[in-house]
């Protein structure tokens, strides 16, 4: 198919259209099972995306270009193509979706249509965020998608909904106004919107420098980083337990996609120039927050900061290759191990807060304090709990464990320090997470109401069950993924992150 | 023959204004009608100027270019809007009278006449049928006490702004001894080859020029009128004041800075900047404090005025281009705006507060989606039409070659944050709060120009193109 990406975005587009103004509120039934049929039906067109996609090449696939608006002598064109690092995020994305929609099936109450029409709108625009190949096409679905996930936190969230949705609206929203500036100010010096143009474009240092910073306070924010990433919490906490998951798994995904699009190719040497700082910062985001993530007594707070955490390796791993300059191998693994991390992430952190969410359904509460010897009454809850308790604190086997091995070499080589201090992680991820499962899972049970909870439904077994699958597959045969990301990674280090000062940049390359 | 939309105008009106006197109350629906139709008429007699050759007439008086024909486009597109929103609304409050519909029909020559005046004169009575026309219909509600005030406030605001304009035609016409655009503009070159010194005095006369025309914009410092008129008049008329004049004021700009003064271009780029960074500013953070709506609106008003300001003193083909694709986007939207607030007004409840809105998106989804619309818009989220001209100023004034354009950029595109702030204030009262709103039952045409102006908010948004290339083709000559 060569529509496939236009597929991708648009099919659960018009699929939640017609969930919010054909099926609608009078039948919430009908409303649910279109809403699942389309999510499945985006799933299943993953399915030629991965099989047909070509493991040899970093060029863009699936090519699509259609003309779309002129601003004077620069066009802005419906450009879609994916590489090895856009094309498992969107299978991650429409993975996850169908994971939401079964998760909001009797949890939803009110409104149920326009709950699912938000997830699958969403859905759509984040597939385009991934497949835009055009920096304004990016950028209008990157700030779309704003709307729909400021709806889902502000109706559907917990107390203290509306503060938390507001400051997610307003620090994404600051972050990227700049990014703007910057792409314009790029649109206009190459007469094109297009990615791969903006890499080929020649930058001084000081431009350079300013559309980093620009660049980087856009991404920064999403991903987040210390000392930006004061909205997740508070946004995880009060998000609904389908917006926590898309939060976790796939929009903090799009920070790193974004350094990785832009940031580390267009601007190389302001890269490396300010590599040492973003090092640092990711290095204070895995021991400081971690530290922090132990000391939570809600839940989700928890598994937020430690999602802040294990970013941290994301964007340790990407910016340590300015460190391995002359040792490709250890900057490719660094660089593997962070893009394993994502993904591995996108399933085990979606896995936590369902887990949180299957007990706030019926409990509640996300209060460690609430909870004690759930296992006495929820054995099979436990058991699954377990192995994303593990996963999340890296246990090998699970896909916690290979990213960031991967990364912690990568940074041995770099810097005895760096892995030194990204090791600690290791401690205080076990720590943290293994101590709630403690006190929630273990002991005697705290009351009465503990003792009356019902194991898992069949539909939450089945959830739960489909990312244990995931989780252990990644961790045991991560080769299916890094065989698929391995051309693309290898083109950023050989060109993409190379200078763009030198005044020969007739390489292979370009 | 490219007069013939106004001339046709001046008939209708002065022809309704006869048919009117034997209507009576209960039938003024047809006055209604027959202003619609004739606005309507006026458009497509309009449409017939497109693509045609400049063309100057009664000896440099009035010009009928590519600029002038798509504004009346706009304007009359806009005016027929407002009417559709106005009828229900002025029809509850007991001032369902001939002279409103009759008003918004001179009110609209006026503004044909600005866009098309060649000399200063005429522009001087486009503008001043125009104002005359709207500080009538402000006091229209005799009965409340906000009407007439608002009215008075914005008479004597108008008439110093109209003073300052005066005097500043007066200066100009004192150095170059001409009042006609064309040739005012080559004796302004002539004059400064010749004797450089009298640059001061055409600056002197440009400032003037463009006190006058900030007011009538609404940019800062001269903006103290536009929150207590759009506040204290009916909304329907705050709904017009608000849209449709601004693009006139656009098409006199344009006809007195750049092709009249562009000898000293400088001088003026450096006021607008000035008027452009303080209106938004200290439009986006006054907005911020408001919890009248209507307030509200008339500080992002001021806001967008601002951004608008960006493209035109960006000094380029390119920044005028921006400059009037957002103005045109800004009197939908603000048409829109008032628009929100029409929809929720029923008999003997005025719509005032932010709170008024609370909770209307469990009894009216469709209208709360559709305020959602509008208002991400404003706040220039994409694909929603609102962010394309934003994203075409900035890139007029990155463009332009101007020292400090980046940082210009960046305060314009910071402070847009601050304005996302109180656009979502409301949308939270519509989607997040508990709140009284009712379900509202619109009159059918009320209903329709809302769904109009909001789908327009996202067809415009995801389909700018036509509208983009059209204006960038008015001044690509």
């Amino acid at each position: 198919m060569t529509n496939l990406l236009s597929l991708l975005i648009w099919l659960p587009i018009a699929g939640g259209l017609a969930v919010l103004f054909g099926t609608g509120e009078r039948n919430t039934a009908a409303s649910k099972w279109l809403s699942l049929g389309i999510a499945l039906a985006t799933f299943g067109l993953c399915i030629p995306l991965w099989t047909g996609f070509d493991t040899t090449t970093a060029a863009m696939q699936y090519v699509e270009h259609a003309n779309w608006i002129r601003l004077g002598n620069i066009e802005i064109n419906y450009a879609l193509g994916v590489d090895g690092f856009a094309m498992p995020l969107i299978a991650l994305t429409s993975f996850t979706t169908v994971l939401v929609v079964l998760a909001g099936w009797e949890v939803i109450e009110k409104r149920v249509s326009h709950y699912m029409a938000a997830f699958l709108v969403m859905t759509g625009l984040m597939n385009g965020v991934f497949a835009a190949t055009d920096a304004m096409l990016f950028y209008v679905f990157w700030e779309f998608m704003l709307i729909p996930m400021f709806l889902i936190i502000g109706i559907w969230g917990g107390p203290n909904r509306v503060y938390a949705t507001l400051k997610f609206f307003l620090y994404t929203f600051l972050g990227s106004v700049l990014m703007l500036v910057a792409l314009i100010y790029m649109g206009i010096k190459g007469g094109s919107f297009a990615i791969e143009a903006m890499h080929k474009l020649p930058l001084e240092m000081g431009p350079q420098t300013l559309i980093f910073i620009a660049f980087f306070l856009a991404f920064a924010v999403k991903v987040p980083m210390f000392p930006v990433h004061t909205w997740l919490p508070d946004a995880h906490v009060e998000a609904p337990t389908g917006g926590s998951v898309v939060l976790a798994a796939i929009m903090l995904k799009m920070g790193t996609y974004g350094f990785l699009r832009f940031n580390l190719p267009i601007t190389p040497d302001a890269s490396a120039d300010l590599a040492n700082i973003i090092i640092a910062l990711s290095l204070i985001a895995v021991v400081y927050i971690g530290l922090v993530a132990l000391v939570q007594k809600d839940m989700k707070k928890l598994i937020a900061y430690s999602s802040i955490a294990h970013m941290g390796f994301v964007t340790l791993g990407f910016f340590i290759v300015f460190k391995l300059v002359g040792a490709n191998t250890h900057a490719a693994l660094g660089f593997q191990g962070a893009l394993v991390q994502m993904i591995s992430h996108g399933f085990v952190s979606a896995a936590l807060f369902l887990c949180v969410g299957v007990m706030y359904d019926r409990m509640h509460s996300r209060m460690i304090g609430d909870y004690g010897g759930v296992a006495n009454s929820m054995p099979k809850f436990a058991a699954f709990f377990m192995l994303f308790a593990m996963a999340n604190a890296g246990l090998p086997g699970t896909a916690g464990f290979v990213g960031e091995f991967m990364v912690i070499v990568a940074a041995f080589k770099a810097n005895f320090w760096y892995a030194f201090l990204a090791s600690v992680s290791l401690i205080t991820g076990a720590a943290y997470t293994l101590w709630m499962y403690k006190r929630v899972v273990f002991g005697e049970v705290a009351n009465k109401h503990v003792a009356e909870l019902p194991d898992l439904n069949k539909r939450e077994f089945l959830i739960l069950a489909v990312l244990a699958v995931m989780t252990l597959a990644l961790g045991l045969y991560p080769k299916a993924l890094t065989t698929v990301m391995e051309p693309s990674v290898q083109h950023l280090i050989g060109c993409g992150v190379q200078s763009k000062l030198q005044t020969v940049v007739e390489g292979v390359c370009r | 023959m490219p007069m013939l939309p106004e001339l046709f105008l001046l008939a209708a009106a002065c022809a309704i204004l006869l048919i009117d006197l034997y209507v009576g109350d209960e039938k003024r629906t047809l006055t209604y009608g027959l202003a619609q139709l004739s606005l309507v008429a006026t458009f497509v007699l309009n449409l017939q100027n497109f693509g045609a050759a400049r063309e100057v007439l009664y000896h440099g008086m009035f010009v009928v270019d590519g600029m002038a024909t798509l504004l009346k486009a706009g304007m009359l597109a806009v005016m027929a809007l407002v009417l559709m929103f106005s009828r229900d609304y002025i029809n509850q409050r007991s001032f369902h009278r001939g002279e409103y519909y009759i008003l918004a029909l001179f009110a609209s020559l006026g503004m044909l006449v600005m866009v098309s005046g060649y000399s200063f004169l005429t522009i001087y009575l486009g503008l001043e049928l125009l104002s005359l026309s709207l500080y009538a219909m402000v006091a229209m509600r005799r009965d409340s006490t906000d009407g007439p005030e608002a009215a008075m406030k914005y008479f004597v605001m108008g008439a110093l702004a109209s003073g300052l304009l005066l005097y500043g035609m007066s200066m100009i016409y004192g150095v170059t001894g001409s009042i006609q655009i064309t040739e005012v503009q080559a004796k302004a070159v002539e004059i400064l080859a010749a004797h450089p010194d009298k640059a001061a005095l055409l600056t002197f006369g440009a400032i003037f020029l463009v006190a006058g025309i900030a007011f009538k914009l609404g940019a800062v410092p001269f903006h103290m009128w536009v929150p207590d008129v759009y506040h204290g008049a009916p909304t329907s008329v705050s709904a017009l004041v608000s849209s449709a004049p601004k693009i006139a004021v656009f098409g006199m700009a344009m006809r007195l800075l750049p092709e009249t003064l562009n000898s000293v271009l400088a001088q003026w780029q450096l006021l607008l900047t000035i008027l452009c960074m303080l209106s938004i500013v200290i439009g986006n953070v006054s907005a911020v404090a408001q919890s009248n709506i209507k307030r509200m609106l008339a500080f992002s008003g001021i806001a967008h005025i601002g951004y608008f300001l960006l493209g035109l003193l960006s000094g380029t083909a390119q920044g005028y281009s921006a400059a009037m694709f957002y103005i045109l986007v800004y009197a939908l939207m603000s048409v829109a705006g008032f628009g929100m607030i029409l929809v929720m007004t029923r008999a003997g409840f005025e719509c005032e507060s932010i709170d008024d809105f609370k909770g209307l998106w469990k009894r009216s989804p469709w209208h709360a989606l559709m305020m959602m619309f509008i208002m991400m818009s404003m706040a220039g989220v994409p694909p929603l039409v609102g962010f394309w001209p934003k994203l075409e100023v900035i890139r007029a004034v990155l463009d332009s070659g101007l020292p400090h354009a980046v940082w210009l950029a960046a305060i314009a595109v910071l402070f847009a944050v601050v304005g996302a702030w109180y656009y979502l204030r409301v949308v939270k009262a519509i989607f997040f709060d508990e709140g009284e709103a009712p379900e509202l039952q619109t009159a059918g045409d009320l209903r329709l120009a809302f769904s109009i102006a909001g789908l327009s908010m996202l067809v415009l948004g995801l389909m700018p193109g036509p509208l983009l290339a059209l204006c960038a083709a008015v001044f690509a000559s």
